[in-house]
C-alpha cells in the first residue's frame, strides 16, 4: 500500500533527483549560484475543506502557496519537498487528482519537487489529507524586501480584486444556501513578482494576504515598518458577488482568506511603472492602488470608507463568525 | 443588481449633505449647548454600521451615539451559556448555533471551547438548517440555539411548528429570545439615564410595527426614530431625531417606512404567539433581571423544548465583578470608560459579553476605535 502511494507521487512528479529514490534530493550549488546571492526557504503546511473547491484543490494551494512565500522575498522558487499525512481509507483517486494538480502547478511555477515522504494514519486521526510543502529559492542580488521597509510617501498596490478564495471556500462547504460564481484566486505570483522587480528593484514590501487578508498584511506592515497606512475603501478591488455574500453573512472583506493575491509598498517614484506591469501580466490585470503609507498614527492602519467616514482597520482576533442578523 | 440598491444608502455625497443639515439643527436644540447630546441607537446592526462606515468620526462633537442594549449575543448571561455547554457536551447531542454565539463565554467556558474538547457543535444559518440535520440524523438529538429578538422569533416559532407537524420528535429549541420593549423600559427607568433619544431598530419593527414604541414619546417624552441599517439610514434617522428634539417634538417616526409597516407583521405575529409565551422575568447580562423580557416555549410544544427535554442546570451566575457592562449598555459611561477595556478584557478573552460580537459595543470600539478618536 506504502509503496503504491509513493508511486503516485513519484511517476506523477516525475524528476530525476526524485526516481534515483534517495532519503534526500542534492542540489549543486553553482545551480543556485546563478539565480543570486542569497538562499530563501520556507514551509507551510496546508489543510483545507473541501479537498477540492471551486478554482483549485489541496495540491494547488500547497504548490502555490509555498511559491508564493518564497517569492515575496523577490527570490526566483527552485525546488519544493513534498510531505502528505493521508487518512486510512482515501481513494487513490484522489490522490491522483491532487498529485496531478500539483504537477501541474509545479510546472506553472517553474519548480521541481525533489524529495517527499508520505505517512497513512488511522481513520480519525486526519481528516482526509495533510500536506506540508517547504521550499527554497534564490534572490537575485540587489534586492531587499522586508515587511520593515516601508517609509511615509509609498504607495500600497494590490495585484487584484480581493476575497475570492475566502467565499469560495464558504460556498464549497455548503453551508450557506448561497449560489455564486466565484472561483478560488489560487496561483503562483513568482511570474507577477519577477516582472514587478524588473520595472522597479527597490519594492520595498511584498507580502501574499493569505489568512487574516488584506487588512492583516497592512497591519503587518504597519507595525513592522512603524510607519502608519491610510487606504481608501473606494479603491479596494472587489467582486460584486463577493461584497454579497459578506453583506448577507455580515463578514468584512478586507479580513478574507486569498491564496493569489499579493499587497506591494512601493516608493512613489516606481509606483507607476509597477502598477503598469502588474496590469501587463496576467496574474495583475486589475491590479489597483489603494492608498498610501504615513508618517502620521504609526503602527495603525486607518481607512476612508465610501461614506465619507474614516475607521481604524485593526487586527483580526480570531477567526470571523458570521453574525446572527 | 442587488448591491446597487444598497450603494444608493451610502452615498458620500448624500452623507455630507445629511451632516451639514444635522449641523444646522443644533444650534436650535436648546440643551445641545449644556452637554452633548445623547442618541441611543438601540439595535446591534446600527451599532456596526456606525462604526463599520465611520460615522461618529462625521459628526459634530455636541452629538453622540450611546450603544444600546440590541446585540443579542451581548447580553446573554454566563449562567444560560453554561446550559448551553452542558446540553452540547451530550453525547447524544448535536448543538446548532449563529456562529457569533459560539464565543461567548460561560462561568467555564464558551461553546467555541466546548467544540474544541470534542462537542458536536455546528454552525448553521437558520434554524431550519438545524431540522434538516434533524431529519439526517435520526439517531441523535439535534438542539438549536434559539437566540435574538423579535427579528428572530418569527423564525425559531416557524421551525417549531414544521418539526411539530412533521413529527420530528428529536429536534428542540433552547429559547433565549428576549423581547425589546421592557428592555427599552428598564432603561428608561434607570436613575442614571441622559438619553436624549433612541433609533430604533428596524428588523425588530419589521415584525413587532412601530405603535410598539408609542409609550417612549407619551411616558417618557423622548423622540424615537425607526431606522434601516445602511449608513445614510443611520445618518437620515439621527436628523430626524435631532429635528425632534430642535422642533420641541417626541414623537415616533419611520425612517425605515420601505421595510416596516406601522402595524408588523400579522403572520409572523401569530407564529410567535402560537409557539412562545412571556416569562415573568429574564436574567440579562449588565442589566440584571428584567420583567416580562423574555419568552419561553408553551406547554403545547414543550416536548421541543431543550430546556425540559435536558432539564439544564439553569444556574445564576453572577457577571464578573469588575464588569462595568451594565454602565456601557444604559450610555452611562463610554466603551473605553471601563475599568477592565482592553486589559482584563479584550476581543481574545472576553470578561464582558459587549466584547464578543461585532455588534457589541466594546468590541467595535476595541476594534474600530480604541487608541485615540479619529478626526474626520
Amino acid at each position: 500500500m506504502r509503496r503504491l502511494i509513493d508511486e503516485v507521487f513519484v511517476r506523477t512528479f516525475d524528476n530525476a533527483a526524485l526516481s534515483a529514490l534517495e532519503d534526500q534530493a542534492t542540489i549543486a550549488l553553482s545551480e543556485l549560484l546563478a539565480h543570486g546571492d542569497r538562499l530563501a526557504f520556507t514551509t507551510d503546511t496546508y489543510v483545507v475543506d473541501p479537498l477540492f473547491f471551486p478554482g483549485g484543490d489541496i495540491g494547488k494551494l500547497a504548490v502555490a502557496g509555498t511559491v508564493n512565500d518564497l517569492a515575496m522575498s523577490g527570490a526566483r522558487p527552485l525546488f519544493l519537498s513534498c510531505g502528505v499525512v493521508l487518512e486510512e481509507g482515501l481513494p487513490v483517486e484522489t490522490l491522483h487528482r491532487v498529485a496531478a494538480s500539483m504537477k501541474q502547478m509545479a510546472d506553472r511555477a517553474g519548480v521541481k519537487i525533489v524529495t517527499g515522504d508520505t505517512k497513512v494514519v488511522e481513520r480519525g486521526a486526519a481528516d482526509k489529507m495533510f500536506i506540508n510543502t517547504a521550499g527554497i529559492g534564490v534572490v537575485p542580488a540587489g534586492i531587499s524586501i522586508s515587511a520593515a521597509n516601508a517609509r511615509p510617501g509609498d504607495v500600497v498596490i494590490v495585484n487584484g480584486v480581493l476575497g475570492d478564495h475566502g467565499t469560495a471556500i464558504l460556498i464549497a462547504r455548503n453551508q450557506l444556501s448561497l449560489e455564486a460564481d466565484i472561483e478560488s484566486d489560487c496561483q503562483p505570483l513568482d511570474g507577477l513578482v519577477a516582472a514587478m522587480l524588473s520595472s522597479c528593484r527597490n519594492i520595498h514590501c511584498l507580502r501574499d494576504a493569505t489568512r487574516g487578508g488584506l487588512a492583516t498584511v497592512l497591519n503587518e506592515f504597519a507595525q513592522s515598518s512603524n510607519v502608519g497606512i491610510r487606504i481608501s475603501e473606494r479603491d479596494v478591488p472587489l467582486r460584486e458577488e463577493v461584497k454579497g455574500a459578506c453583506e448577507i453573512l455580515g463578514l468584512d472583506p478586507l479580513y478574507l482568506a486569498n491564496e493569489g493575491r499579493l499587497v506591494a509598498v512601493v516608493p512613489p517614484d516606481g509606483a507607476d511603472a509597477v502598477l503598469a506591469a502588474m496590469r501587463a501580466h496576467p496574474s495583475g490585470s486589475s491590479a489597483a492602488i489603494i492608498g498610501e503609507v504615513t508618517d502620521e498614527r504609526r503602527g495603525m492602519v486607518t481607512m476612508q470608507t465610501i461614506f465619507g467616514g474614516e475607521r481604524i482597520v485593526d487586527m483580526l482576533v480570531g477567526e470571523q463568525l458570521p453574525r446572527i442578523c | 443588481m442587488a448591491m446597487k440598491y444598497v450603494d444608493e444608502f451610502r452615498d458620500p455625497d448624500k452623507a455630507r449633505t445629511l451632516v451639514a443639515e444635522i449641523r444646522g439643527l443644533i444650534p436650535r436644540i436648546p440643551r445641545a449647548g449644556e452637554r452633548p447630546l445623547q442618541i441611543m441607537e438601540v439595535c446591534g446592526g446600527h451599532t456596526h454600521a456606525i462604526f463599520r462606515y465611520g460615522i461618529q468620526q462625521m459628526l459634530p462633537e455636541e452629538v453622540e451615539f450611546v450603544h444600546g442594549p440590541g446585540c443579542p449575543v451581548c447580553v446573554l448571561p454566563m449562567g444560560r451559556v453554561d446550559d448551553c455547554v452542558a446540553i452540547a457536551e451530550r453525547p447524544e447531542v448535536i448543538f446548532t448555533t449563529f456562529g457569533d454565539a459560539m464565543r461567548v463565554p460561560g462561568s467555564q467556558k464558551s461553546l467555541l471551547k466546548a467544540k474544541a474538547e470534542g462537542a458536536d457543535v455546528r454552525m448553521v444559518y437558520s434554524p431550519l438548517d438545524a431540522l434538516a440535520i434533524a431529519r439526517k440524523n435520526p439517531g441523535r438529538e439535534v438542539v438549536f440555539f434559539g437566540l435574538g429578538f423579535e427579528t428572530t422569533m418569527p423564525s425559531t416559532a416557524m421551525t417549531l411548528i414544521q418539526a411539530r407537524r412533521a413529527g420530528q420528535t428529536n429536534f428542540s429549541l433552547f429559547c433565549n429570545h428576549i423581547t425589546i420593549i421592557p428592555t427599552i423600559r428598564a432603561i428608561l427607568d434607570s436613575a442614571d439615564l441622559q438619553l436624549d433619544g433612541f433609533i430604533g431598530p428596524g428588523h425588530v419593527s419589521m415584525v413587532i410595527g412601530t405603535r410598539a414604541y408609542d409609550f417612549i414619546a407619551r411616558d417618557y417624552h423622548k423622540p424615537i426614530t425607526v431606522a434601516g441599517f445602511e449608513p445614510l439610514d443611520v445618518l437620515h434617522s439621527l436628523w430626524m431625531v435631532l429635528r425632534q428634539l430642535a422642533e420641541g417634538r417626541c414623537e415616533v417616526e419611520n425612517q425605515y417606512g420601505r421595510i416596516v409597516p406601522e402595524a408588523g407583521n400579522a403572520r409572523a405575529l401569530a407564529a410567535v404567539d402560537e409557539v412562545y409565551e412571556l416569562r415573568p422575568f429574564f436574567e440579562w447580562r449588565g442589566l440584571g433581571s428584567i420583567d416580562h423580557s423574555g419568552v419561553r416555549i408553551r406547554d403545547a410544544y414543550a416536548a421541543f423544548d431543550a430546556e425540559r427535554k435536558f432539564s439544564v442546570p439553569n444556574v445564576v451566575v453572577a457577571d464578573p465583578k469588575a464588569c462595568q457592562c451594565g454602565e456601557v449598555l444604559k450610555g452611562v459611561i463610554k466603551p473605553h470608560e471601563c475599568k477592565v477595556f482592553g486589559t482584563a478584557c479584550t476581543p481574545e478573552m472576553p470578561l464582558g459579553s459587549l466584547m464578543v460580537s461585532s455588534e457589541g459595543a466594546c468590541a467595535a470600539y476595541y476594534s474600530y476605535g480604541r487608541r485615540e478618536r479619529v478626526p474626520a
